[in-house]
């Protein structure tokens, strides 16, 4: 995985209250068996009519939020499935972070192993971003991992809160399989004194 | 004398690997992985990609259930899989089992079925036991007294390859649910009184424990169908304390220990439930006397409310942004402020799902439905959970009571809860669905989803209009 440290980029705000997994990536898109194009159907229903065509007033669809690299969510973003073509969607979708006041757990775990930064601010710091995005498709807002900051585009600076081991591997680039798999003395050591319950295979 | 401990605190503390520290976060050994085809792909591609193998096939299950048809077998007894995609996915799923090892219940064989029918079913799920699959209503294990959660695809590679998952400790919660219910009031009704209660986002970062009186007298089917919508409150486990209904269900399953390790895996589970004056991140409670039938009216599991109600008013909430939710999900579900939903037409009625498709729902359905006939107005679908479930209703006559009803009679898979292998809802339809989500075009796009319990379901399909059920039970 490539290193995430300090980037810049205009936002898009959907400030909808729980949106889900089901939104961002409609289930009959889950019949691929890699995780290739899935940025063309991110927010499908949303984003298309039925006969394909793209809805003008999607803000997604507006030539102005086009680029944009940083979503605002709504409270609650990601809710319901585990599916993990939720980050990639967005991620094919060009987003690099979405920002919320909260994140629905599994999601949030998903997108940290993808290099999708779930970014979490106080409510008011959340109402300035979705009012900025809105009045301002140009406005620029830096995620800053290292310090783990976001920069405002009036200059303030708002601290977000990632756990310490995902931090250092999406910083580092280190796959957390690679950490796992490294341990496994630890995990024989487990199973000589842990008899397991079933065996399937028996 | 040691600290008292949770039931949740118990079955983690007995399956770390490595504490968690500073830096890290817990190392989290897995009992029981369970896979299916949609989730699992790309997991398998990581493996190949880097040479790995399964570590332990011996703990790892698999079946097929999303993508799966659930219509009637061909003259050769096959089921056929129409969707070229479905069908790719499915061979991809059979090619992965059969070259890392892993046993697979294929589509149309004796124990296939939704993921989570089948791990009870087979006494693969035991008490005390960690279980993930690639799916959030994993959290339906937790009924046995397991830890057990959905994780995402990169997981799903990681515990293929270590049968391990790094994890952060979660918070508890109690949610307590006491007294005795009605009759007509189920273990369905419960769940959506909670989820209505703390929110579709208000257990996120929580294990739940289900606890009370009203939570012992449930049985184990019931208990299932609670902790599998934990993840619709945001809790991505729920659990209920292991009692001599739990012990009595896996007993002589085919996977549940047998003879001397069957006593001694009794009396390790004995030491599970949560100590006297172990203390919860946070509680609450819910008096199952005041309960009644539960539907939902908006576009989550959070937006459900007594069956007799009276649909919302945005107008009434204070909260900015929860009025907009409120009034976007109205909009989409086409219903006023204020509206009464007994009486309203609906065009389709689905019972299944991981929620609601295990044998004691199917048999509940059928006493109601029993010399009754579904609306000449609806299309009423009956989905088994697996084909242990479809083979059992048929050894009782359940299928003939649905089919004369006028009820479709199908094979076992999740169906039209997830609507990816043609069981869908046109746009713009209604139904009132015994499953787990009611997102927008979860059951097909412009769909519009009433979850309820499967007595509630079959009350309205049989008058065609949203019915409280308690005016059919005796």
């Amino acid at each position: 995985m490539e290193p995430i440290g300090k980037f810049s980029g205009s936002m898009v705000a959907l400030p909808n209250n729980d949106i889900d997994t089901d939104q961002i990536i409609p289930a009959r898109y889950l019949k691929v068996t890699d995780k290739n194009g899935l940025g063309q159907a991110c927010f499908s229903d949303w984003r298309y009519n039925e006969d394909g065509s793209p809805k003008p007033d999607f803000p997604l669809n507006q030539p102005e939020y086009k680029n944009a690299q940083v979503l605002i969510g709504g409270h609650n973003f990601g809710c319901g499935s585990s599916r993990e073509h939720a980050p990639w969607a967005l991620m094919g979708a060009g987003f690099k972070a979405v920002i919320s006041t909260y994140f629905a757990d599994i999601f949030k775990g998903n997108s940290l192993k993808n290099g999708l930064l779930p970014v979490i601010v106080d409510e008011q710091t959340h109402q300035q971003l979705i009012s900025l995005a809105q009045e301002d498709p140009t406005a620029q807002v830096t995620v800053d991992l290292e310090s783990q900051q976001v920069i405002l585009p009036d200059g303030r600076t708002v601290t977000f809160p990632i756990d310490s081991f995902s931090r250092y591997c999406l910083l580092n680039g280190v796959d957390q399989l690679g950490f796992l798999l490294g341990l496994d003395s630890d995990v024989q050591q487990y199973e000589n004194t842990n008899v397991g319950r079933v065996a399937t295979t028996a | 004398m040691s600290k008292p401990r949770t039931l949740f605190e118990k079955v983690w503390d007995n399956h770390i690997v490595r504490p968690q520290t500073p830096d890290t976060p817990a190392v989290l050994y897995i009992d029981l992985h369970l896979v299916h085809e949609v989730t699992s792909p790309q997991a398998f591609t990581v493996l190949r990609e880097r040479g790995l193998k399964v570590r332990r096939p011996d703990r790892t299950m698999a079946t097929m259930d999303h993508s799966t048809p659930t219509t009637p077998r061909n003259a050769l007894g096959i089921i056929p899989v129409t969707d070229p995609m479905a069908s790719a996915q499915l061979d991809v799923m059979r090619k992965n089992c059969a070259d890392f090892g892993i046993p697979l219940y294929d589509l149309g064989t004796s124990n296939q079925g939704i993921v989570h029918v089948i791990g009870p079913e087979q006494g693969l799920t035991q008490p005390g036991m960690t279980i993930v699959c690639g799916d959030s209503h994993t959290s339906t294990h937790g009924a046995f007294g397991a830890l057990a959660f959905g994780i995402g695809t990169s997981e799903v590679s990681h515990v293929l390859a270590t049968q391990c998952l790094l994890q952060s400790k979660p918070k508890t919660m109690a949610v307590r649910v006491n007294g005795t219910l009605h009759t007509g009031v189920t273990a369905k009704d419960i769940i959506l009184a909670v989820i209505a209660k703390i929110g579709v986002g208000g257990g996120t970062g929580y294990v739940l424990e289900y606890m009370g009186d009203a939570l012992r007298s449930l049985s184990m089917e019931g208990r299932m169908t609670i902790c599998n919508m934990s993840i619709e409150g945001g809790a991505r486990a729920g659990m209920v304390a292991p009692d001599d209904t739990t012990f009595e269900y896996v007993a002589g399953r085919p996977y549940a220990p047998k003879g001397a390790d069957w006593d001694a895996a009794v009396a390790g589970w004995r030491q599970l439930p949560t100590d006297e004056g172990a203390a919860f991140d946070h509680e609450v409670v819910l008096n199952s006397h005041d309960l009644t039938p539960m539907i939902t009216y908006g576009t989550n599991p959070g937006m459900g409310m007594p069956i007799a109600a009276n649909v919302p008013d945005p107008d009434n909430l204070a909260d900015f942004s929860e009025k907009m939710a409120l009034d976007k999900a109205l909009k989409y579900m086409d219903l006023q402020p204020g509206q009464k939903l007994i009486g309203k037409p609906v065009d389709v009625v689905f019972v299944g799902s991981c929620t609601n498709s295990r044998i004691s729902d199917l048999r509940e359905a059928a006493r109601m439905i029993d010399g009754r006939k579904v609306s000449s107005n609806v299309r009423m679908m009956v989905v088994p959970g697996s084909q242990q479930v479809k083979a059992q209703a048929e050894a009782e006559g359940l299928h003939e009571i649905f089919k004369a009803a006028g009820a479709e009679w199908r094979e076992a898979g999740c169906s039209m809860c997830i609507a990816m292998n043609g069981d869908q809802l046109q746009p713009g339809q209604y139904a009132v669905s015994t499953s787990n989500r009611n997102f927008e075009g979860r059951q097909g796009k412009g769909g519009r989803t009433f979850l309820a319990s499967p007595l509630t379901a079959v009350a309205t399909a049989v008058n065609g209009v949203i019915t409280d059920p308690r005016e059919m039970v005796n």
